[in-house]
């Protein structure tokens, strides 16, 4: 074990795949020797060379299909898409082609792609810099979505990711970025794409997050465990397909539920969430669901605004309080 | 999946003009055949015909491998002819039938197959010219001399992606071949209600690919523009463009009413129909029509096997969503 930021334990992923698998290429705007915009690519253009680490135009569509491409004949591309927004731009690449290739081709053409895209919540980023739109991509068959919340799974996702033969986009937070960790040695570390994990155990109330509202979470669970109230916090790590026996089974332990996103509301993996809860979890409920959200409403930019906007500790603690019938 | 057949293509002849005849010839009876079946109601799904236009199909996958990639359109069973994928299994999947190249479940404008490097037909326009792109940046990166085509009409030239690709390709000297397959039509509008520029070839020229305009109903002309473009890339010198202007005898799809364009246009066009084109160049008229005479027989068992298959096991839909762990990929 090492400590590692999460920007690094990206970077240290990337590099290790780069060395295992010369199909593995990267792709993207400033990924090269400038090292990504974000330092997730820090060195890897002068260990790998500029074939296999290519700076790309400003091109988000051109360049998913070219990925696409690229992974349906062998290669296995790893296209960074510098801002979640940006992604809107791949759409078509994403969702009408990476997405359907394997399906259409009844297995014969799988799409081996991995997307690494950063959401900028909680910087001062602004409405077209800070968006959450997993909810966007979780709806679409074919597609794989998965979100770290650790310096850890930063790199054992991503790692699982490059090695799958499904499209994945892999979701960053900035917010995590300079956040340390332990974070394994061996390199072949993975995590089970799919698969969720209990990050604190409680007997009272499930808390379901995923990427750096996860932090919050964890936060609010000690304020709440000093008033008497015990909360697990499930980390999704996945959000399509989603681990939803973890889910039920935290739900069954606890009988209440308290899902906390920064992506709006309708129509959103916490809303999927909530419905799992309420069809197969409904014997298990013995409050009300709730779903902490951002509020239907585009991503303003000044720290006041974005911290009104965002769920915040307090927040959580109020929900889950709600839930178990102690509000004050 | 297995995949049996109740007859084998025909073994490729060595006269250039043959073979190119026969490949026009055997789209040419495809479609023909395609047009009926849907017409009479046994053919679900929308179909996009690409006849007239046969030439281009022929002409450019006569100087492409087996290992050569291309990517092609809603109007694709030409190209896919061209490239060599088995016309039993195409019809297969056209009928919607589990032997189809894709399982009987994606139809007329998904055709794709590994082994003949048939990167996907698409029912995006342009999107599978960056996916071609990305074949020939495979192609690069392997260094075995691999080129990849991608087709496209002139209605996919006016797709921000297209200009995008042109871009990459050319900065990263890709072995890509942009085929342009000017039928004067996007769908239902005419090229001077869609382009500002109808210089089309303009458009490469922009991003300093080299650009050809060809007689794209002249299968002789176009293989051998396509041939220098291919070697071209083959050599390591990039990308190429390349403009074929062609005309699609019937509408944007099977069914539509064309009541956007005159019949003494079509009809003119007709005249210049590429199959006949050809024809009055050889020097032995009972080639082409002893070729006409075979693919008739061959379209005509294709159907009648691809017709007795069962249907996809509805049971099934949900299969291949996601691929198992460790499933192989690429080619």
């Amino acid at each position: 074990m090492r400590k590692l930021k999460y920007w690094q334990a990206i970077n240290s992923g990337l590099a290790e795949e780069l060395r295992r698998d010369p199909a593995v290429m990267l792709l993207g705007e400033d990924v090269g020797r400038p090292g990504g915009a974000f330092g997730a690519t820090q060195g890897l253009h002068a260990e790998f060379g500029e074939h296999r680490v290519r700076d790309t135009p400003i091109s988000e569509a051109a360049l998913t299909g070219t990925a696409v491409g690229a992974a349906l004949a062998g290669l296995r591309p790893v296209v960074e898409i510098m801002f979640f927004d940006f992604v809107t731009l791949a759409m078509d690449q994403l969702v009408n082609q990476a997405a359907k290739m394997g399906y259409l081709s009844m297995g014969r053409f799988p799409v081996p792609l991995t997307v690494r895209t950063m959401c900028g919540a909680g910087l001062g980023s602004g409405p077209q810099h800070a968006q959450g739109l997993e909810g966007w991509l979780a709806a679409v068959p074919g597609l794989k979505v998965v979100w770290s919340s650790t310096p850890a799974d930063a790199k054992a996702l991503l790692k699982a990711a490059i090695r799958d033969p499904d499209p994945v986009v892999v979701i960053e937070s900035a917010a995590l970025w300079s956040v340390r960790g332990e974070v394994p040695d061996d390199p072949e570390a993975t995590v089970s794409i799919g698969r969720a994990v209990i990050r604190r155990s409680g007997r009272d109330a499930t808390l379901v997050a995923w990427g750096a509202a996860v932090t919050r979470c964890l936060t609010a669970a000690d304020i709440l465990a000093a008033e008497g109230i015990d909360a697990e916090v499930l980390d999704l790590r996945t959000l399509s397909p989603l681990d939803t026996e973890e889910v039920l089974a935290s739900l069954h332990r606890t009988g209440r539920l308290v899902v906390v996103q920064d992506a709006t509301g309708p129509c959103s993996v916490g809303a999927e969430v909530i419905r799992l809860a309420a069809t197969e979890g409904f014997a298990a409920l013995r409050a009300p669901a709730e779903l902490v959200s951002a509020p239907f409403a585009p991503v303003p930019f000044p720290p006041g605004l974005e911290r009104a906007y965002f769920p915040q500790d307090d927040d959580v603690v109020a929900a889950v309080r709600r839930s178990v019938g102690k509000e004050m | 999946m297995t995949r049996t057949s109740s007859h084998p293509r025909p073994a490729p002849a060595d006269d250039l003009g043959v073979d190119l005849y026969r490949t026009m010839a055997r789209i040419r009876h495809f479609e023909t055949a395609a047009s009926r079946l849907l017409a009479s109601g046994e053919l679900p799904g929308f179909l996009h015909l690409s006849i007239g236009q046969e030439a281009v199909a022929a002409g450019v996958c006569r100087a492409l491998t087996d290992d050569d990639y291309l990517t092609t359109t809603h109007r694709g069973h030409g190209h896919c002819i061209a490239k060599g994928a088995r016309i039993d299994l195409m019809l297969a999947e056209l009928f919607g039938r589990a032997p189809g190249y894709c399982g009987g479940r994606s139809g007329s404008m998904h055709l794709a197959d590994p082994g003949l490097g048939i990167l996907g037909a698409n029912a995006i326009v342009a999107a599978g010219v960056p996916i071609a792109v990305g074949g020939g940046l495979a192609a690069a990166t392997r260094g075995r001399g691999q080129v990849a085509v991608a087709f496209f009409g002139d209605g996919a030239v006016a797709e921000g992606v297209v200009h995008e690709s042109l871009n990459l390709a050319a900065l990263w000297r890709l072995p890509v071949l942009f085929v342009c397959e000017d039928n004067q039509y996007a769908e239902m509008t005419p090229t001077e209600t869609h382009l500002n520029n109808r210089d089309i070839t303009a458009y490469a020229s922009a991003h300093q690919v080299p650009a050809e305009t060809v007689d794209g109903n002249d299968a002789l002309a176009v293989f051998s523009a396509a041939e220098r473009m291919v070697r071209r890339a083959r050599d390591g010198d990039g990308p190429s463009f390349l403009h074929c202007r062609t005309y699609r005898w019937h509408g944007h799809f099977e069914g539509d009413a064309q009541n956007y364009r005159e019949a003494a246009e079509v009809e003119a066009w007709r005249g210049r129909d590429p199959l006949r084109v050809l024809r009055l160049r050889m020097a032995d008229e009972s080639v082409p029509t002893a070729i006409d005479a075979e693919c008739e027989r061959e379209i005509a068992l294709a159907v009648e096997w691809a017709r007795a298959q069962p249907s996809p096991d509805p049971g099934s839909v949900t299969a291949h969503v996601y691929q198992p762990d460790g499933a192989s990929c690429g080619s």
